[in-house]
């Protein structure tokens, strides 16, 4: 079985405030999975501590593999070209050959559509340019597993199609992926399953269709706010 | 006394001064980093330590400090002081003292780094040592380089506080030997136009470090 994530029972709490109340989830290979709930309902520190930004107070996560993550607020160097923010890992981290590393971060600036832009530094771009970037950055490290903390969070709303079409291609490749998000027509129709978070525990877990149409009271409330919006 | 001796005597001055600079900056920038590092450890004693240290140094009178480091060994442990001690005490004195005030400056920089620098760096599995010298600290030179001026240009006017070690020729001490003895305040004129053009000098190549480091923000 080709599981690269297993999260077993984990808690998280910071102060006195429980954020995380026992979650267990686990990924296999080639999935995508969105992570969906209102805001403060534990989404990013549930991939904070997938990804051990966070250390849980208990419980187990196990790796299948490697993994990558891209944040909100890309966090790109921005004292390095976007090439070098692209290659300086795989050459200072992993110690791969220079040619190579080269060669496919160039394949995949062309694969964001950025081939015309290794030399400019992260400020000369547009915020939808940045996360892609940092995507590519992300994928130039091999990762076995994509996680995405809210993507297209910190972008123009007419920038994040940009982003979510760099998603739905490499989930067209089957990248395995994590994505916390508010795009809920996104979420529906590039994931396998869903997992809906409300007050730090997995409300409703399952297929967009399963999910969407569970007629859970807490989350048709959730996606009542959104279409408000 | 001719026009010309004076100029070499200050002259001579010159060349001290400028050596008290450059090994103070040479010394102090390091170290600096170094006591930063154990204001912001996770150590509790480091941290009292070095806190102790900063607030010391930069507490007292530099010409004070400058005097315990001369003199000090003689008074509480007897060791005669020599001629050649002098120059180092002037800069150890120096050195210790500005120390104090870079190390307070790096850890400014370094706790205005965003935590988002950290993160990244650590998912892309780059070790501590590498974050912080390819990925934190090229951003926190940018950062500091204003504030590292302005204690370069107030270094430059110290080197006169050498002046508290009887015998170390530096141009302030030079200036005031030749007023006092040639009944002439030229010398005085001089060296003050000697600190304003090194200070000329010290903000021109210091903004062409600052623009250099332009190329991104």
């Amino acid at each position: 079985m080709g599981l690269l994530l297993k999260m077993e029972h984990v808690r998280k709490s910071f102060g006195d405030l429980e954020v995380l109340k026992d979650i267990s989830l686990s990924v296999e290979k080639g999935e995508v999975v969105s992570i969906i709930g209102p805001s403060g309902s534990g989404k990013s520190t549930l991939l904070r501590c997938a990804t051990k930004l966070e250390t849980q107070d208990f419980g187990e996560i196990e790796y299948g593999g490697s993994f990558g993550l891209v944040f909100q607020n890309f966090n790109l160097f921005p004292h390095y070209s976007v090439l070098k923010n692209i290659i300086d890992a795989p050459l200072k981290v992993q110690k791969r050959e220079k040619a190579q590393v080269l060669k496919e971060a160039r394949e995949l600036l062309k694969k964001m559509g950025l081939e015309d832009k290794e030399d400019a530094y992260p400020y000369q771009l547009s915020g939808g340019q940045q996360q892609r970037v940092s995507i590519a950055r992300a994928l130039a490290m091999k990762p076995d597993i994509l996680f995405f903390d809210e993507p297209t969070s910190a972008l123009d709303p007419e920038l994040t199609g940009e982003i979510l079409k760099v998603i739905k291609d490499l989930a067209a490749e089957h990248m395995t992926m994590v994505i916390v998000t508010h795009e809920m027509n996104f979420a529906k129709n590039v994931s396998d399953r869903i997992i809906f978070m409300e007050k730090g525990v997995i409300a409703v877990e399952g297929t967009p269709k399963e999910v969407f149409g569970s007629g859970h009271e807490r989350m048709q409330e959730f996606l009542g706010k959104f279409n408000e919006d | 006394m001719s026009i010309s001796v004076m100029f070499k005597m200050l002259g001579e001055g010159a060349v001290v001064s400028l050596l008290i600079f450059a090994a103070t900056l040479v010394f102090s920038l390091p170290l600096g980093l170094f006591i930063s590092f154990g204001r912001i450890s996770k150590n509790p004693l480091l941290r009292f330590v070095t806190k102790f240290y900063i607030s010391v140094l930069r507490g007292t009178p530099l010409m004070l400090q400058l005097m315990v480091i001369y003199f000090g060994p003689y008074y509480m442990f007897g060791i005669p002081n020599s001629t050649s001690y002098k120059f180092y005490a002037v800069a150890i004195g120096f050195i210790l003292n500005y120390a104090a005030y870079f190390a307070e400056i790096y850890r400014g920089g370094i706790e205005s780094m965003p935590q988002g620098q950290y993160e990244a760096a650590k998912i892309l599995g780059y070790s501590k040592g590498q974050t912080f010298v390819r990925i934190i600290l090229p951003q926190v030179i940018k950062r500091i380089i204003p504030s590292i001026t302005n204690e370069m240009i107030t270094l430059v006017k110290d080197t006169s506080l050498a002046f508290t070690i009887g015998g170390i020729r530096e141009m302030f001490t030079v200036a005031k030997a030749i007023a006092a003895s040639q009944t002439n305040m030229l010398p005085f004129l001089f060296a003050g136009i000697f600190y304003y053009i090194f200070n000329l000098i010290v903000a021109f190549l210091m903004e062409r470090v600052e623009k250099r480091l332009n190329y991104y923000r």
